[in-house]
């Protein structure tokens, strides 16, 4: 067993074989993890959220749906949407849902958003030695009723910010959001208030707008994107197609 | 009979070697310098439990919904490396009265699966509760074990396809040997993603009828047989609808090999001998 831990440690992220065709890869071994592609965003408003995903899930240079899901409504108030290794993902949406069932019958109420978040950085560092491969985006309303967002790593380190991407457009959308919010960057001294002054009607132009660029350039980013918008009223769901190529 | 152009299951290129000197000898575990052993050589490594890779293989299962049901289809194959082995494999199987599986990859794997399946299904026709598991709760079973192999990193070495009808509701997805799993209107596994799922694209629309939908599945199919080596002109066809599944007998397609290019292949070949 000691041999396998040690093999798991040195494990790349090599491409798997297809496996009923032989590759011309010397030294590539079978690899427990792929990456299905996509890409997730959020921005935080005063009194929203909104939360979007693309629709497409490949696998190297295939496509093998064009209309999967990469959100998941967690709680009441909370939405997490990741890409990555579809299966990890999966995995560890089931993971979660457990754990706030347990924590609904434990304390009569839903789990807050910043509450939930820290569940899922724990949750993700657990597997700090055979990692989910699944980037996050939690999304949702805090204890005030603020748009918060909340962005991850593969192994669970994360911060509130007032938007974020990730995934396999990130580098391409995350410049633009940048540049486009007037929210605070996470970098700015001292700290300030780190939900943006867009109103939920932009915001959501803002996000067709980045995944529309993100489908031009990204091969792994098209078909169609989902999103999800939380405000006190409750969450409200849009699509949007995108280019198929 | 010349065999040196024959490949046997297990050799180059499915294992890791880390030298092309391992290549050789590396199908045989050797107690120090097993394939993966360049980094800690001075362990004694016992024979490996888990599966490196496949030996005896099925090739493409693909899937479609059409009006009244799902249609799944695959060949008849099963390869050893670069032989075809057996020419008479079902790779397609019943599962209850509402599901059809198929495989593809490691043929052993799928029997084993099956056999899961069959206790399954059992446990499930003696709760005798008036509920039948359906296609979506296979498809969750099979997804949750093959996830789980894959984290023992142990896998089972398949892609599979599963087909459905409960309550009306036509169901189709797949499941891979490392646990992704997606379900959609036309799947395929293998080549069949590569050279099955554009003519799907292309045609297929959700009214289809049955002669339609078998129709398509054929053009597919023979185009399968044409450019997948490891494909032979015998297919079966499973047929799920409402009623139940059915699986066809084998049965081949007709071929056109009477290109002009093919009457005489050397003819615009240039060569010394």
């Amino acid at each position: 067993m000691r041999s396998w831990k040690l093999a798991k440690m040195s494990m790349v992220f090599a491409p798997r074989l297809a496996e009923s065709a032989p590759t011309s890869h010397v030294g590539a071994s079978w690899s427990p993890y792929d990456n299905n592609g996509g890409t997730c965003v959020a921005i935080a408003g005063a009194d929203y959220c909104v939360i979007a995903a693309d629709t497409r899930m490949s696998t190297g240079f295939s496509i093998l749906t064009r209309d999967y899901s990469k959100i998941h409504h967690i709680t009441e108030k909370c939405v997490l949407a990741s890409s990555g290794f579809q299966a990890d993902v999966r995995s560890l949406q089931k993971n979660l849902d457990a754990r706030h069932q347990i924590y609904q019958h434990q304390h009569s109420k839903q789990m807050s958003c910043p509450a939930m978040a820290q569940l899922l950085s724990n949750t993700l560092y657990y597997k700090r030695f055979f990692p989910y491969y699944s980037f996050n985006v939690l999304g949702g309303l805090d204890n005030e009723g603020k748009g918060c967002v909340y962005t991850y790593d593969a192994v669970g380190s994360y911060e509130r910010s007032g938007y974020s991407s990730q995934g396999s457009g990130q580098t391409l959308i995350m410049p633009v959001l940048d540049n486009q919010l007037k929210s605070a960057s996470p970098l700015v001294l001292p700290p300030r208030e780190s939900s943006t002054p867009l109103t939920e009607s932009e915001a959501v132009d803002l996000i067709k707008d980045t995944f529309a660029s993100a489908a031009e350039r990204d091969i792994y980013t098209g078909d169609g994107v989902e999103i999800v918008i939380i405000n006190k009223e409750g969450i409200r769901r849009e699509t949007m197609a995108l280019k198929r190529d | 009979m010349d065999f040196s152009n024959f490949q046997a299951p297990g050799m180059y290129p499915y294992h890791a070697s880390s030298s092309s000197k391992q290549a050789e000898k590396s199908y045989v575990d050797h107690p120090i310098m097993g394939p993966h052993n360049s980094s800690f050589t001075l362990m004694p490594e016992a024979p490996s439990k888990h599966t490196k890779y496949p030996y005896v293989t099925g090739t493409s299962v693909l899937g479609v919904k059409y009006k009244d049901g799902v249609l799944l289809a695959s060949d008849t194959a099963a390869s050893y490396g670069s032989t075809v082995r057996y020419k008479s494999v079902q790779r397609l199987k019943a599962v209850g009265k509402t599901t059809a599986l198929g495989a593809s990859g490691e043929i052993s794997d799928f029997q084993a699966i099956n056999e899961l399946l069959d206790q399954l299904i059992t446990n499930d026709y003696m709760w005798d509760d008036g509920n039948n598991l359906g296609p979506v709760e296979i498809h969750n079973y099979l997804n949750r074990l093959m996830y789980g192999r894959r984290n023992k990193f142990d896998p089972l070495w398949n892609s599979l396809v599963l087909g459905g009808v409960k309550n009306g509701q036509q169901y189709l997805g797949v499941v891979t040997m490392i646990g992704v799993h997606y379900v959609d209107d036309h799947v395929a596994t293998g080549f069949g993603n590569h050279l099955a799922r554009p003519i799907f694209r292309d045609e297929w629309r959700a009214d289809m009828t049955h002669e339609e939908a078998v129709a398509l599945l054929e053009k597919c199919m023979l185009v399968l047989f044409y450019r997948d080596r490891s494909a032979i002109n015998k297919f079966q066809i499973a047929n799920v609808t409402e009623a139940g599944v059915h699986i066809s007998e084998p049965y081949a397609l007709q071929t056109n090999w009477s290109y002009k290019a093919f009457e005489n292949p050397t003819a615009g070949a240039v060569g010394s001998w």
